[in-house]
C-alpha cells in the first residue's frame, strides 16, 4: 500500500481529536483577533439605531438549543441594543423550544439596563400556526395571545397598551433555525402587513438571505456566530460570540488544511496510478 | 363519494385563499379569517397526534423489547416528567421545568449538533475531492468563503472577506435567486393541480 493510500484512510479519531483541539485551546487561551463588521449586521443595527425611544419591537425566538451557540449570543446582543434604546421588546415564539431561551437573554439584558417585565419587555411565549399565526397577528395580537408566557393577561401588561397587531410594531426580527423563520416573517409580515422585517439565522443559512436582503426586503442581517460577534462589536461589548470566532477561524483553518491534504493525496494517488 | 366531498373542499378553500389575496374584503376575507381560525386548531390538535403516535410508538417497542428499547423508556420518562412539570407548576424562569430545560434539554441538545463539527472534519478529508471542474469552482469557493467569513482570513490578508463578501453578494444571491423562482413556479404549479383535483396524491393513493 502506498503512503498516499495509507494516509488517505486516517483513523478518523484522529481527525477527531485535531478539530477538537483546534476549537478547544482557542477557547481556553483566547488570541483576540480583531473582528470585521460586514454590512448586513450595520444594517440591522441602524435598523434598530435609528428607533425612536419607546418604539416597539418585536422579537420572534424561532429557534432552539442545537442553534443556541449561533443565535443564543446575538439574542442577547439584539435585545441590548433595544434597551439601550429605549424600546419596548415584546418577545413570541413560533418554536416551542425558543421561549426558555428568549426569556433568559430578556432576563440577563433587564439586568443589565434596570429595566422590568411589562413595562419595556414582555414574552408572550409559544403558539401554533406557524405562518397562519403571522398572519393572524396582522388582525390581532390579543386575540392570539391572551395570555403571556408567565399567565398575565395582556390587557394588565402596560407595554401592551396601544398594541393590537403587527401595524402597531415597528420593527420585528426573527431569530430563525429554520422552518417557520424569517421568510414567512418576510412574506407576511413584511410583504402583507408592511412592517419592517430584520433576522439573525445560522451561518449555513445565512446564504439563502442574501436575495431578501439585497431587494431591501429584510433590513438587515446577522449570520451565525460571525454575525453575533460583529453586533458586539457595534455594540462595544465583547462576549460569548467574539470569543468564539477566535475557536471558529483555528476550526476552519484545520477544515482547509484537511480539504488540501485529501486531495493532495487524491492527486499523488492518480499520478501514481497513471 | 369519499373522494368527491375532500376534493370539491380542497376546491372551495383553495380558491378563496387565491382570492382573498387580491380582494380581502367581505366575504372572502372574512372566510380567510375563519380558515385561519381553523388552521391554527388543527395545528393544536397535530401536536397532541404527534405526541399520541410518539407514545404508541415507543410503546410498542418497550412492549415488544425491541433493540434499543432502553431508549424509548428515556424517551417516554423525559417527555412525562416534562409534561408534568410544565402543566403542574409552569414554566416560567425558578420552576422545575426551566431548571431541567436549562440543566438537561440545552446541553444534551447541544452535544448531539456539536458532534457535527468532528463529522464535518471527518468528511471534508475523504470526500471534499476535486474530481472534475465543477467540483474544483465549488473547492475553491468553498475555501475562500471559510477564510473571509473568519477573522482569521482578515488577519492572513486583508482580501479574503472582500472576495467572501462578493461571493456570497454576486453569484450566491444569483443562484439563491434562480432556485427560489423555480421553487415558487413549482408551488404555484402543485397548488393549481390540487385545487383543480388534478393531483390526489394527498387523499392517499392514485
Amino acid at each position: 500500500m502506498g503512503m498516499g493510500k495509507k494516509l488517505s484512510q486516517i483513523d478518523r479519531r484522529i481527525i477527531f481529536l485535531v478539530i477538537g483541539l483546534a476549537v478547544a485551546l482557542p477557547l481556553l487561551f483566547p488570541i483576540g483577533l480583531q473582528i470585521r463588521v460586514s454590512e448586513p449586521a450595520q444594517r440591522m443595527y441602524k435598523a434598530i439605531d435609528q428607533l425612536p425611544p419607546g418604539s416597539k419591537v418585536l422579537i420572534s425566538f424561532d429557534y432552539d438549543p442545537t442553534t443556541m451557540p449561533e443565535l443564543y449570543p446575538m439574542n442577547i446582543a439584539l435585545v441590548r441594543h433595544c434597551f439601550a434604546k429605549d424600546l419596548k421588546v415584546i418577545g413570541m415564539a413560533l418554536w416551542p423550544t425558543g421561549v426558555p431561551l428568549g426569556e433568559e437573554a430578556f432576563e440577563i439584558a433587564a439586568k443589565d439596563y434596570g429595566k422590568s417585565y411589562g413595562q419595556d419587555y414582555v414574552n408572550l411565549g409559544y403558539k401554533a400556526g406557524d405562518i397562519v399565526l403571522i398572519s393572524n397577528l396582522g388582525k390581532s395580537i390579543p386575540q392570539q395571545f391572551p395570555i403571556d408566557f408567565r399567565g398575565t393577561p395582556l390587557e394588565e401588561l402596560p407595554i401592551m397598551k396601544g398594541v393590537r397587531s403587527l401595524k402597531n410594531i415597528d420593527l420585528v426580527i426573527d431569530l430563525s433555525a429554520g422552518f417557520p423563520g424569517i421568510v414567512e416573517w418576510t412574506m407576511i409580515a413584511g410583504g402583507r402587513h408592511h412592517v419592517k422585517v430584520g433576522g439573525g439565522c445560522t451561518a449555513v443559512s445565512a446564504p439563502s438571505y442574501y436575495p431578501y436582503l439585497q431587494s431591501k426586503q429584510i433590513v438587515g442581517l446577522l449570520g451565525g456566530m460571525k454575525g453575533a460577534a460583529e453586533y458586539e462589536t457595534l455594540m462595544n461589548a465583547r462576549g460569548a460570540a467574539a470569543g468564539g470566532m477566535d475557536a471558529q477561524s483555528i476550526a476552519h483553518l484545520v477544515i482547509i488544511l484537511f480539504i488540501f491534504i485529501g486531495n493532495l493525496f487524491m492527486f499523488l494517488g492518480n499520478k501514481g496510478k497513471a | 363519494m369519499r373522494r368527491q366531498i375532500p376534493l370539491a373542499i380542497t376546491l372551495v378553500v383553495g380558491l378563496v385563499m387565491v382570492v382573498q389575496y387580491f380582494v380581502p374584503h367581505k366575504p372572502v376575507g372574512n372566510l380567510y379569517d375563519l380558515f385561519n381560525t381553523w388552521a391554527i386548531v388543527i395545528f393544536a390538535f397535530a401536536i397532541v397526534l404527534g405526541v399520541g403516535n410518539l407514545i404508541k410508538i415507543h410503546g410498542d417497542r418497550i412492549y415488544r423489547l425491541e433493540r434499543g428499547w432502553g431508549y424509548s423508556v428515556l424517551l417516554l420518562l423525559g417527555l412525562t416528567v416534562m409534561i408534568i412539570t410544565g402543566i403542574g407548576w409552569g414554566i416560567e424562569p425558578g420552576t422545575s421545568f426551566f431548571y431541567l430545560y436549562w440543566h438537561l434539554y440545552v446541553p444534551m441538545s447541544s452535544t448531539m449538533f456539536a458532534l457535527l463539527a468532528f463529522f464535518i472534519a471527518s468528511a471534508s478529508y475523504r470526500a471534499f475531492r476535486a474530481r472534475n471542474f465543477e467540483a474544483f469552482l465549488l473547492l475553491i469557493s468553498a475555501v475562500l468563503v471559510m477564510l473571509g467569513r473568519v477573522p482569521m482570513g482578515k488577519a492572513l490578508w486583508g482580501q479574503f472577506p472582500v472576495i467572501a463578501d462578493w461571493i456570497m453578494k454576486v453569484p450566491n444571491t444569483a443562484g439563491q435567486r434562480a432556485i427560489m423562482i423555480g421553487i415558487a413556479l413549482g408551488v404555484v404549479s402543485t397548488s393549481l393541480r390540487i385545487i383543480l383535483g388534478i393531483e390526489r396524491a394527498h387523499l392517499g393513493g392514485e
